[in-house]
């Protein structure tokens, strides 16, 4: 019991939380707004995956670290396109669509690594991200170095995810994507194109998964390794239902699952001798699980999602 | 200019579509194999004598379809109900544990003409389990299957490195984590001698024909097929979708968990976590390339195992990672998309 408390009172675990949430916080919002807009985005894992080896090539070529992000949402911008292409202009099965995209995404980002980075004992590195202080705030006993001692992609995150809120709720366009979500039809009687809005968003949302893979390499780790995002865009596309479509709800959801990651993280130095360390990793997958199936039946859906739309049929 | 859907279906077109797919594929994998800097042509040589060239390499061409074959069907029977199960890597290898703890343990002392059925029909019902979960979800909570399959690949993975990292470890292993080995019975016969080609290749074509004639002549196979086109006008057909649905779920998990089994007993004879190099994916590429057909799941199956075992005399020779395998298989997923989509719709201007 003393152990557990010691874990929560301890600044490095919420600093650790951050640090996990960053990532998800990105999946979430960028499969978060392709499905405001009616499209699901299963390219998420391979498209995270790519901005995770594009963004670190860059930086280890010699690129700072912001153009290595810019790079990376680059990257995941033109693997939305296509995305696009197959499920906006094609009206292809969005499931298998995604799925193709994120076996090609990442089996290509393998390839490109192994093409420039051959097979070697340890893997080469580069120098991430370092932590901000932020000025008065990070001396702070406690609350300083657990939440204002982050890297500047987590500061940037929290941002994104109260902008995006802002933005889905109460500017026009927010409302012609959630349109574009819910009735198609409906919007397009309205004078929007929903092909040009399922097109944005998508393309914007890969951008931002593929930063959310970015993140993992350029400042979570300093390298890359095959197979290092885990399943993350998944979690994402759990969150997503979990935060009911909501970008505020999606950053809590978050924080909360990255909560009890990093928690069993430390918990599993406690009780490693007792319980296989193999139960502690299977919580987070779990624990989507879960998630999905408290929320799922209660979720308001975007009513047109996996709808393909083609003007004049219906 | 604007798409328009097609009357009918011609027949010339769906044959055409798996092949222009495939040249597709591989014209794009030949520009990569180009920046990369080596000869195109010359590495598709090398590809295909790497997977045929030999004796040696032709049976190994043929032992890695087996488990492509099988987790092939498991994602055709599926998506063809529109069930989307994604979790034929985690069937996999629950199907492939539970045969290593009955066939290393509990049966181990059973003779191998009751052995091998036993640890066959053990390893499609631990399949069955795994898929029984998502679909419960679907039905009980309305929580899309994607990713509770998915999800679940993560945690049978897991699973598996616990078990032989715990009570399955084999103690002779020095301290690597694999099961013990399943006992002599249980290992399929080999179809030739002094190669890794076993038994199981011929099951997975049967079971394929089974499958086809499964989905051709029987109520289930149409009721399935309803179910996928139209769940809503299926239910007021009288279709018990979600009885149809479990059973689809059982035909494609039990399939996908008999792909473990048989690769632990034609192949291994023991589990570690690099069994599978990702066979439950690669199925559902192979699902796709044969539309879903449980014949062309055989063609399709032969084509993947051809790049994946070609690639690697192709790497050796060339210096170009083996992940090109990797990558054009999943590009020839989405050609085949679009392939399938212009087999059912045309551009006019």
């Amino acid at each position: 019991m003393m152990a557990l408390i010691d874990i929560v009172s301890s600044a490095g675990l919420w600093a650790a939380v951050l640090r996990i949430a960053t990532p998800l916080i990105f999946g979430t919002l960028g499969a978060l707004l392709c499905e405001r807009a009616g499209v699901l985005n299963l390219g998420i894992e391979g498209i995270m995956t790519f901005g995770a080896m594009i963004g670190w090539l860059a930086v280890f070529h010699g690129a700072d670290l912001w153009t290595g992000l810019l790079i990376a949402a680059f990257a995941g911008a033109v693997f939305g396109l296509l995305h696009a292409l197959l499920t906006v202009t094609l009206g292809l099965s969005q499931h298998v669509t995604g799925l193709g995209i994120t076996l090609f995404a990442s089996s290509l980002s393998y390839f490109i690594f192994r093409l420039v980075v051959p097979l070697a004992g340890t893997p080469p590195t580069i120098v991430p991200f370092q932590p901000i202080d932020i000025p008065l705030l990070s001396g702070l006993p406690f609350l300083g170095p657990a939440l204002f001692a982050q890297t500047a992609p987590t500061y940037l995150a929290i941002f994104l995810a109260l902008a995006m809120g802002y933005l889905i709720f109460r500017t026009p366009l927010g409302l012609t994507i959630r349109m574009t979500g819910e009735n198609p039809h409906a919007a397009e009687a309205q004078g929007i194109d929903p092909i040009r809005i399922r097109y944005g968003a998508i393309i914007a949302g890969s951008a931002l998964m593929a930063v959310g893979g970015a993140f993992l390499t350029l400042s979570a780790f300093n390298s890359f390794f095959p197979t290092m995002v885990q399943g993350r865009g998944w979690i994402s596309i759990a969150l997503v239902v979990f935060a009911s479509w909501q970008p505020g709800r999606a950053l809590l959801g978050a924080l909360l699952f990255a909560f009890f990651d990093a928690f069993q993280l430390r918990l599993q130095t406690v009780l490693g001798g007792v319980v296989p360390y193999q139960l502690f990793l299977m919580t987070p997958y779990l624990l989507s699980i879960a998630a999905l199936a408290v929320t799922a039946r209660r979720a308001r859906v975007p009513q047109a999602l996996m709808q393909p739309y083609r003007r004049g049929e219906r | 200019m604007r798409l328009e859907r097609r009357d009918h279906r011609p027949l010339y077109l769906v044959v055409a579509a798996p092949i222009a797919a495939v040249i597709a594929a591989l014209a794009i994998a030949g520009v990569l194999i180009a920046l990369a800097g080596a000869p195109v042509f010359e590495a598709y040589w090398r590809i295909l004598t790497g997977a045929f060239g030999t004796r040696l390499s032709a049976t190994e061409t043929l032992t890695r379809a087996t488990p492509l074959m099988l987790t092939g069907l498991a994602a055709a029977v599926a998506f063809r109900a529109r069930l989307w199960n994604i979790g034929a890597e985690g069937q996999f290898y629950l199907g492939a544990i539970t045969v290593a703890a009955l066939g290393s343990k509990l049966l181990a002392g059973l003779p191998a003409a009751l052995l091998i059925p036993a640890l066959l029909v053990a390893g499609a019902v631990a399949g069955m389990v795994l898929i029984l979960v998502p679909l419960w979800l679907r039905l009980r909570f309305s929580v899309d299957e994607v990713v509770t399959s998915l999800l679940l690949n993560f945690v049978a993975l897991l699973f598996v490195s616990m078990l032989i990292d715990g009570v399955l470890k084999d103690p002779l292993a020095f301290g690597w984590p694999q099961s013990m080995p399943v006992s002599d019975h249980a290992l399929l016969p080999k179809l030739v001698a002094r190669s890794r080609l076993h038994v199981g290749f011929i099951i997975a074509i049967a079971i394929a024909f089974a499958v086809y004639f499964l989905q051709s002549r029987t109520v289930f196979g149409l009721r399935s097929r309803a179910a996928g086109l139209n769940p809503a006008g299926a239910v007021f057909a009288g279709v018990p979708l979600g009885m149809t649905l479990v059973k689809v779920a059982c035909l494609s998990g039990g399939l996908a968990g008999l792909a473990g089994a048989i690769e632990v007993m034609g192949v291994k004879g023991y589990v570690t976590t690099d069994l599978s190099p990702g066979f439950g994916y690669s199925g559902i590429i192979v699902a796709m390339l044969a539309n879903l057909h449980p014949i062309g799941v055989i063609a399709a199956a032969l084509f993947t195992a051809t790049m994946f075992v070609g690639a690697d005399g192709m790497s050796r020779a060339l210096g170009i990672p083996t992940y090109i395998a990797d990558v054009t298989v999943a590009v020839s997923l989405l050609t085949m998309l679009i392939a399938l989509f212009f087999t059912q719709y045309r551009i006019r201007r």
